[in-house]
């Protein structure tokens, strides 16, 4: 993709952050950090195609490895944490329903 | 096109739409869980639609497989261990401690991209080598920043570092300068094919993320934190850039901008500016000299069992809690020191201020964690004026967000933070270990007026105190 056509991309993305959380509650504020923090770690597939496109046996190979395991324990530690927080609320709004 | 392109941009097309469905719910409470759930289902499919990409195209080698799946397992296995361990109280240090690893994983693939090229960049004289040598620099930067600001952001929250006196010189700012411009030097040696000023960049910019996160005080580093979340997003973005994934520009890009409105929010909940956040040092630091404003002249302290009986002859009792209450990790005890209260027909109400605990919506979760009713949980500005129709006001570890002086004392350093108006009720009970200032170091006149008592102690002795005296009170023994 040429490199005008992704600068749209970054834009749009950008105005698209913006609009959508536009209100709030601070009730959620430590969770919604949690899940968007989660949400970054998506450089997991530069990581992924960096492993991909190396040469063999190229120092890439591990240091994409590497990049690739902090990239998932943001990823992963960070779906699981929002959820523990989550969960908490979602008991409560399970109960209020019944 | 053809099919496998024709699928992995289908795929990720999805990917992006989940991914800004799961932003958007997590936003309201209702959808929260299920949005959280809905965004992780979509980084899983962006990581099939590239691997599946990439298998029916070049092939993925047995040696490529084998790195990815140590990467993968290392990587998601401390991360699982760490988020079930973590207890709810120290989940600030640990977002940071995750948003400083994404930042680390976007500096090593710009550093490995750099070294290695594997992006075929195409025409020469064209502009693309270009963009790419800015966009890896660009990754390089705000990875390095966002990993090492991180980092230090865990350990000051974790206590294993303190504010060092010297960083609230006003040189810090000549020093952080320093680091600055030698980063943009470095940068623009870089993208002009000087590869080796690489490292400069990567140690200039780490140590601009520590120069500049360090002089920031305890109070501050939510704020911080969430700054720092928005910048692995702008990595991420630029690492899209480098490996040309719109996917991951679009990502970067929703985290980056809308941790710039979590950021916005949560300083106006604290009525700090960003730039006093990350340029005025530490508040205390600050507010130590000008807040002289005199010594208590009356106070009143009592002891728990006085406590108990007013508690006893009350009808409605609203709970503040603090800092201090997630510090002492007293919300069980809380928990059921209400119980109680609530079960001998006492209404109970927890006013949060927006930013009571660690973290702007962490008292939330501790109370959530204590099984505290959700709708027990009120706002600040739903609450505010129900305090003068309150018999019992507790206040739990909190201080600055309870002064009285932010609504009456314009010469103030607090005047026109959003506060608590728990002064309107009829009695107040200030549980707290000692006379030690809040966080911003200035006195509370809360603690002076007539209507108020202090208890002293820590917060979680002096509420299973409070149990006792309650139960030989025959409170709650329904």
């Amino acid at each position: 993709m040429n490199f005008d056509s992704l600068l749209w991309v970054l834009l749009l993305g950008s105005l698209l952050g913006l609009e959508l959380i536009g209100k709030v509650p601070p009730t959620l504020h430590t969770p919604l950090m949690s899940g968007a923090n989660a949400i970054s770690g998506i450089t997991m597939l530069a990581a992924l195609t960096a492993i991909i496109k190396a040469e063999p046996n190229s120092p890439l190979l591990i240091i994409g490895s590497i990049s690739l395991g902090f990239a998932l324990f943001n990823v992963v530690g960070g779906f699981f944490v929002t959820d523990r927080m989550l969960a908490m609320f979602s008991r409560k709004s399970t109960k209020k329903n019944k | 096109m053809n099919l496998p392109d024709i699928i992995k941009f289908v795929i990720d097309l999805l990917a992006v739409l989940l991914l800004a469905l799961g932003i958007k719910g997590l936003s309201k409470v209702r959808s929260a869980r299920e949005a959280n759930i809905l965004a992780a289902f979509a980084m899983l499919l962006s990581v099939v639609g590239l691997l599946s990409y990439y298998l029916g195209t070049s092939g993925i080698s047995a040696q490529s497989w084998a790195w990815i799946i140590i990467g993968s397992l290392v990587g998601s296995f401390f991360g699982t261990l760490l988020s079930k361990k973590v207890p709810m109280t120290s989940m600030p240090e640990t977002v940071a401690l995750f948003n400083g690893f994404g930042g680390m994983s976007s500096l090593l693939v710009a550093i490995g991209a750099f070294l290695f090229p594997f992006n075929v960049v195409a025409k020469a004289g064209s502009l693309e080598p270009f963009i790419n040598d800015v966009s890896i620099s660009v990754s390089i930067f705000v990875g390095a920043i966002t990993f090492s600001g991180s980092i230090v952001a865990m350990a000051k929250l974790q206590g294993w570092l303190s504010t060092p006196g010297w960083t609230q010189v006003k040189a810090r700012h000549f020093v952080n300068i320093v680091f600055g411009v030698t980063s943009l030097v470095a940068f623009i040696y870089l993208i002009s094919g000087n590869i080796s000023s690489i490292w400069l960049l990567v140690i200039a910019s780490t140590l601009l993320g520590i120069g500049v996160t360090l002089p920031i005080g305890g109070a501050d580093m939510p704020v911080v934190i969430s700054l720092l979340n928005s910048y692995s997003g702008i990595a991420a973005a630029a690492a899209g850039f480098v490996v040309d994934s719109q996917l991951l520009i679009v990502a970067g890009a929703m985290v980056g901008a809308a941790g710039l409105i979590l950021t916005q929010v949560m300083c106006k909940g604290m009525n700090r500016s960003l730039i006093s956040v990350l340029f005025g040092g530490s508040l205390s630091a600050q507010t130590i000299t000008s807040s002289g404003s005199g010594e208590y002249t009356n106070i009143t302290s009592c002891s728990v069992e006085e406590c108990a009986l007013t508690l006893e002859a009350a009808n409605r009792v609203i709970v503040v809690p603090g800092y201090g209450l997630a510090v002492a990790q007293a919300q069980h005890t809380l928990r059921e020191v209400t119980k109680k209260l609530e079960q001998n027909g006492i209404e109970v109400v927890y006013a949060i201020h927006p930013v009571a605990g660690r973290m702007p919506g962490h008292m939330n979760v501790l109370l959530a964690e204590a099984d505290v009713p959700y709708e027990q949980l009120k706002e600040m500005d739903v609450v505010n004026p129900e305090f003068p129709a309150t018999d019992v006001v507790l206040v739990l570890g909190a201080n600055d967000v309870v002064n009285p002086q932010a609504k009456n004392d314009k010469s103030s350093p607090l005047y026109g933070m959003p506060v608590l108006d728990v002064q309107e009720a009829r009695t107040v009970f200030v549980i707290k270990r000692g006379m030690s200032a809040g966080y911003s170091g200035i006195k509370n006149d809360l603690f002076d007026l007539p209507n108020t008592s202090m208890v002293f102690g820590d917060a979680k002795k002096v509420l299973s105190e409070l149990i006792g005296e309650l139960k030989d009170l025959g409170v709650g023994d329904k």
